[in-house]
């Protein structure tokens, strides 16, 4: 079994800052931390190596600091991580991620074997776009199942998963040939606990570097400008004023709360006649 | 920022080759999603700044029921492409039915509801038609000087407003949230015209296979549909103390909602989460009960017309975003409440009787 689980290291979410230049998000000088959904799709795919042997290869794209987040991958049990970092990435929007992503991931196949089954968290904290993933599942054109909650069953002779995932009106389980994408949820498994061999391993990890220079990229669909999206204005949001407080003992702020609903409880007077 | 975006000629010539903006209709088993006509609804109005139509397309085992209603939301047309195959919702026959109409009729704009399905869905196709997706964006407006479609999404779970355009690449898609924006029907709605598409795919041709399909017992709510809404958060303390909060809603003639807290806690199914991994609501009334008012929760209400918090913490963040703040133990206050508002409905209805 071969798993490849693309993670991304986030910001702390109450510390960012803004390139009003640019318009981007300043990751240097922000605490990173892994996309918590990642920690669960790495904890699937270890999962499924202690069960069915193989190993389980992490990459991220960002810069030389996010290795932070590939170490938690290794401590978490991951056989190998990679980094694609490259100047022309900066300012990637989600299509020229997925493309990169899609180039490093051919190149991983090519170094590391076929994988059987890709993985990545359902969406990152910081963007919550949940397309990335999608992207590479269409680039790569393997089924793709997001919201995933349970991986049933995986079949490496008949090359098959069967697979439950979230709905908008509960779940259903699905069957795909590997390769497959999924895309995970928290609810998909508990984390566990680090051994003490994986721990050690991380602090002394060396992370294998993909670049422009071993990985095959056009850059004509790299980096903020071969995007086809772009932040015109990047504000925060407005704030609303505290109102009024209520005052008085709870009687009397029970009375004053009463007054406040009665347009609403009038309304609904209203419509109970009505009908 | 500010600066102006170059255009060669055959940029400008691929652009103005796209026309009109598309909604799609998303459906279940024949029934659609109230996102689509929020989305209708939408259109018409960009629609009407770009002197342009409201397309709306929909894929589905049998969808042309549906047209009464697209047309009634506004649309001008429907596409329609009716197969067996498409009984149930898979990511890939949807993308690629879905991308081949918009190679075909190419929309200048595309807007897809940002539910389960519309996520999944529209990552995959702006992927195949290699062009820019913005999802889950609040507003969007026509740019008077460009034309271009402004989509304004929050990022970093709220604490960042970012407005996104797509200068080059058509359609402009963009994904947005249930209960956004309202859903408001046409005064004198006219017969639109329907287009119907064909599909090659076979059932043999599509590896993804669907075995089993569970309605969750506790269904699908859409709070973006009341006016009112009643929450309560962790400081509820029990799932039995939740039955207030959802007798004052039912008094008010609202629903009731949770926290993440409340949810993990198991006073309330996710699927009344309000917040950034919950739904957003604009509601005309929002109680909050022992809610502390976290940036995730904020995300999801603080739109709504009025907030009422109960909070037993002066300073519980909920306050800032509140038109009336009451520093009360929620547990005592609300059955309080509850009483006054029953005592105030008898005499209302002994009055008109
Ligand atoms: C990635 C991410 C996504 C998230 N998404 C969401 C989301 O979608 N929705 C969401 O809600 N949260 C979300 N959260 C969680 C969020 O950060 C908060 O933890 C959560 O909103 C807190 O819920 P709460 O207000 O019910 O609980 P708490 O923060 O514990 O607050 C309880 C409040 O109740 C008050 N209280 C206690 N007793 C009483 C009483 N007797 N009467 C009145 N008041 C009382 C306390 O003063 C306190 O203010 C998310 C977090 C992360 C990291």
């Amino acid at each position: 079994m071969h798993a490849l689980v693309f993670i991304k290291q986030v910001p702390d979410a109450s510390q960012v800052r803004v390139n009003y230049e640019t318009g981007t998000i300043i990751r240097e000088g922000v605490p990173a931390i892994l996309n918590p959904f990642e920690a669960h799709a790495v904890e699937e795919a270890v999962r499924l190596r202690s069960k069915y042997g193989g190993k389980v290869t992490v990459l991220t794209m960002g810069p030389p600091q996010a290795t932070e987040a590939l170490k938690e991958c290794l401590s978490r049990g991951a056989d190998k991580a990679y980094l694609l970092s490259n100047r022309i990435f900066a300012g990637s929007d989600t299509l020229a991620t997925s493309y990169a992503l899609f180039e490093g991931a051919k190149k991983i196949i090519e170094l590391e074997g076929e994988v059987d089954l890709f993985f990545a968290g359902k969406q990152a904290i910081d963007g919550d776009t949940a397309q990335t993933g999608p992207g590479i599942a269409t680039r790569f054109d393997i089924p793709l199942v997001t919201y995933l909650i349970k991986l049933d069953e995986v079949d490496f002779e008949e090359k098959r998963a069967v697979a439950t995932r979230l709905t908008e009106f509960g779940q259903e389980t699905l069957q795909v040939p590997l390769p497959a994408f999924f895309t995970v949820e928290e609810t998909l498994n508990e984390l566990s606990h680090s051994p003490l061999p994986w721990l050690i391993k991380a602090a002394r990890a060396k992370f294998e570097k993909l670049s422009g220079e071993n990985v095959k990229l056009d850059s004509e669909q790299c980096g903020l400008k071969h995007s086809p999206t772009r932040v015109k204005k990047a504000f925060t949001p407005e704030k609303r004023q505290r109102g009024e407080t209520l005052t008085g003992s709870t009687e009397e702020l029970v009375f004053k709360t009463s007054d406040i609903l009665m347009p609403f409880l009038k309304k609904d007077l209203q419509h109970g006649q009505n009908d | 920022m500010g600066k102006t975006i170059d255009f060669t000629e055959k940029e400008l010539d691929e652009i103005s080759s796209y026309k009109n903006i598309w909604v799609f209709i998303e459906q279940t088993g024949g029934v659609a999603h109230p996102v689509s006509f929020e989305l209708l609804t939408k259109a018409r109005e960009l629609a009407k700044q770009l002197d342009c139509q409201v397309g709306s397309v929909a894929i589905g085992r049998s969808v042309s029921h549906l047209a009464d209603d697209v047309f009634r939301f506004g649309a001008d047309k429907f596409y329609i492409v009716e197969d067996e195959i498409f009984k149930d919702y898979r990511t890939e026959p949807f993308r690629d039915t879905l991308s081949d109409l918009v190679r075909k009729f190419k929309p200048e704009i595309f807007l897809i509801g940002a539910t389960t399905q519309g996520r999944d869905l529209s990552g995959t196709v702006a992927t195949e038609l290699k062009t820019g997706l913005t999802a889950d964006t609040t507003k969007q407006e026509i740019d008077p000087e460009t034309g271009m479609l402004l989509m304004t999404r929050p990022t970093f779970g709220g604490s960042l407003m970012a407005t996104i355009i797509c200068p080059k690449h058509r359609p402009q898609m963009s994904t947005v949230r249930p209960g956004v924006f309202k859903a408001i029907p046409v005064e004198h709605p006219e017969k639109g015209e329907i287009i119907r598409g064909k599909t090659d795919l076979t059932e043999d041709k599509i590896v993804k296979k669907i075995l089993k399909k569970v309605v969750s017992s506790e269904g699908n709510i859409n709070l973006g549909f009341y006016d009112v809404i009643v929450a309560g958060g962790k400081g509820m303390g029990s799932k039995d103390h939740f039955n207030m909060i959802k007798e004052l809603a039912e008094l008010l003639g609202g629903t009731w909602a949770g926290s993440r807290k409340a949810v993990e806690s198991g006073y309330a199914p996710q699927s009344r989460q309000v917040g950034q991994t919950g739904q957003t609501v604009h509601a005309k009334l929002y109680i909050a009960c022992g809610i502390s008012g976290a940036i995730q929760h904020l995300v999801g209400m603080q739109t709504s017309a009025v907030i009422i918090s109960v909070n037993t913490d002066q300073n519980a963040p909920i306050f800032d975003v509140s038109t009336y703040c009451i520093v009360e133990d929620a547990i005592r206050f609300i059955p309080k409440l509850i009483g006054e508002l029953k005592k105030q409905k008898l005499t209302a209805v002994s009055y008109e009787h």
